[in-house]
């Protein structure tokens, strides 16, 4: 096929997106080596004295960083096992299998942010809910959003209510696009379906579990709507995560030099761990 | 052993629904109560336990000044930006999603894969990170607190989900297609346009519910860049949620924002069921 016509179809979006961000990428790692806060909005030229400060003092950032990795791998390992039984669940013949696809979908298709707001409502302390229900079997109220420990697994709840449909979707896409010897094989040799599951759904899937769980991981590690919503990082900064804390420095303290530091330093934190978490899966889930 | 089986298999999905439908029936109970049913002791069910009112609906078409809560502007604001981009990033995505199927590209090192990666890739930034040069970039050029500042944006969140399903499904559809219309004396922009798209719609359409949704519920990015001027859905019910909105309305607006996605999934589920959209989501 002739030579050009194969840019014309790629270049458009290629060149738009590049136009859109080569701008913010060249300014933030510039804009990280300046003073920029609100005494001194200028772009001085301040060294590398932002990133010592980070590598040095700063441990409520490696804090932010390590509660993230705690609250996004707990979130969607709890999602794949969830979202796979699901899966495996409504692929097969069952009653109302369709009303239970719809229903099992719904969540990843409300805003985040607006379902927090009524999930805080459902959390309420003295007048949710949950523990005026756990309140009528004689549990004590339990401090769902102002206790530290608490706080941080009504987050993980939130969290897999709202994306468990969305492994939900991509796994069960998956199982309906497996082909159908290798189960006619198993079912001839008679295989329990736990063995079933084990020597040949469970590996005719490990591509697509690898696929499901990076794009999780990666929407994950973007935890910020429902933290901001739900507890604002609090108690304390108990379900502080990078993003919030990058948000405080940066758009609430104005400490823009600083925050485009950590924005820096936390992209390429992510980029580099996400790519040897796609090696290490794909390593173990698929045996060669 | 088969009856536990089949025993706990419902349990499993029946405890799972109730999960997922009970904060909206919480949210649709709260919407009918008054002061008094919120603030007293936990109610839930209306005329059994509370009297119901429609208090927290009226609010929702009275006007601001009386004390309403104006959502009909954020709406068409959401609603237009979420389409505009959506539309952007299918029309830019589909074109270079075919050039990534289709022909070889070699420049250096960077090799079709790594282009495909390129693009998928913009999910991993993290909306921090792009919007403090954004809001510092869309107010040198006077485009803060404006929509088109926000579709902008909003492309960069959404054209890698639409690069990502379209070059999944062109790989799927056969070479023989464009080959044939080439042949047929077809040039490649005919050949594209005429034979594959068509055949491509199942993949077209995904890919746009996919941008709508990402779209939709995008919170982060409208709440820094916008203020006054223009204010997207999701920002305007968190805005209720930090003022002293009482919970009926606050609830009443939440369920009416997220009301028209729910039609999506019914539209996913019957995509699913035909085996349309196992090719187009892998």
């Amino acid at each position: 096929m002739n030579f050009k016509h194969k840019y014309v179809f790629l270049f458009p979006g290629l060149f738009v997106l590049i136009g859109i961000l080569i701008f913010p990428i060249i300014f933030t790692i510039r804009l990280s080596l300046s003073g920029w806060n609100s005494y001194t909005p200028e772009m001085n030229f301040i060294g590398i004295t932002n990133y010592i400060r980070l590598f040095t003092d700063d441990p409520r950032f490696w804090e932010s960083f390590f509660r993230l990795s705690f609250l996004s791998v707990t979130t969607v390992i709890l999602q794949y096992i969830i979202g796979f039984a699901l899966a495996l669940i409504v692929w097969r013949e069952i009653k109302f299998k369709r009303f239970f696809r719809v229903i099992f979908l719904i969540p990843m298709m409300t805003t985040p942010v607006i379902m927090t707001v009524i999930w805080r409502t459902f959390f309420h302390e003295s007048l949710g809910p949950v523990n005026d229900l756990l309140g009528n079997l004689g549990v004590e109220p339990i401090l769902w959003l102002s206790d530290p420990v608490i706080a941080k697994f009504t987050v993980i709840i939130v969290e897999v209510w709202q994306w468990t449909p969305f492994m939900f979707l991509l796994l069960l896409a998956g199982l309906l696009s497996l082909p159908k010897e290798p189960f006619l094989a198993a079912a001839i040799d008679g295989a329990s379906p736990f063995r079933k599951f084990v020597y040949v759904t469970f590996p005719l899937m490990a591509p697509i579990s690898i696929g499901a769980i990076i794009i999780r991981l990666i929407e994950a590690s973007k935890i910020m709507d429902t933290v901001f919503v739900l507890t604002s990082g609090g108690p304390g900064t108990a379900t502080e995560t990078s993003s919030f804390y990058i948000y405080i420095k940066g758009l609430r303290e104005f400490q823009m030099g600083y925050a485009a530091t950590l924005s820096f330093t936390y992209l390429v934190i992510m980029i580099i761990s996400l790519t040897i978490i796609a090696k290490v899966l794909t390593k173990l889930m698929i045996k060669e | 052993m088969e009856k536990l089986y089949k025993f706990l298999k419902y349990t499993f999905i029946i405890l799972w629904t109730v999960f997922i439908v009970a904060p909206f029936l919480w949210a649709i109970s709260t919407s009918f109560k008054d002061f008094q049913s919120v603030n007293s002791k936990v109610t839930y069910i209306p005329w059994l336990d509370f009297e119901p009112t429609l208090e927290g609906w009226r609010v929702l078409v009275k006007s601001p000044a009386r004390g309403g809560v104006d959502i009909v502007e954020p709406y068409f604001n959401s609603l237009f930006v979420t389409c505009t981009a959506s539309l952007i990033s299918i029309v830019l995505g589909t074109l270079a999603a075919y050039a990534l199927s289709r022909f070889t590209f070699k420049a250096g090192f960077v090799r079709n894969n790594d282009i495909t990666f390129f693009f998928i890739s913009q999910r991993i930034m993290p909306p921090i990170v792009l919007s403090i040069p954004f809001f510092i970039f869309l107010s040198t050029i006077g485009l803060l607190d404006s929509l088109i500042g926000l579709v902008v944006v909003y492309i960069v969140l959404l054209m890698p989900i639409a690069v990502w399903i379209m070059v999944d499904f062109f790989n799927r559809v056969p070479k023989e297609l464009d080959e044939t219309a080439l042949i047929d004396g077809c040039n490649p922009y005919q050949a594209f346009y005429k034979v594959v798209l068509p055949n491509s719609i199942p993949g077209l359409i995904v890919a746009g519910m996919f941008c709508i949704i990402f779209g939709w519920i995008d919170f982060f990015f409208a709440f820094i860049l916008t203020f006054t001027e223009v204010q997207l859905l999701p920002v305007k019910v968190v805005a209720l949620n930090s003022s002293i909105t009482p919970w009926w309305s606050l609830s009443a607006s939440a369920l009416i924002s997220v009301a028209p996605l729910i039609i999506v999934a019914f539209v996913v589920e019957r995509y699913l069921s035909k085996g349309n959209l196992s090719g187009a989501l892998k």
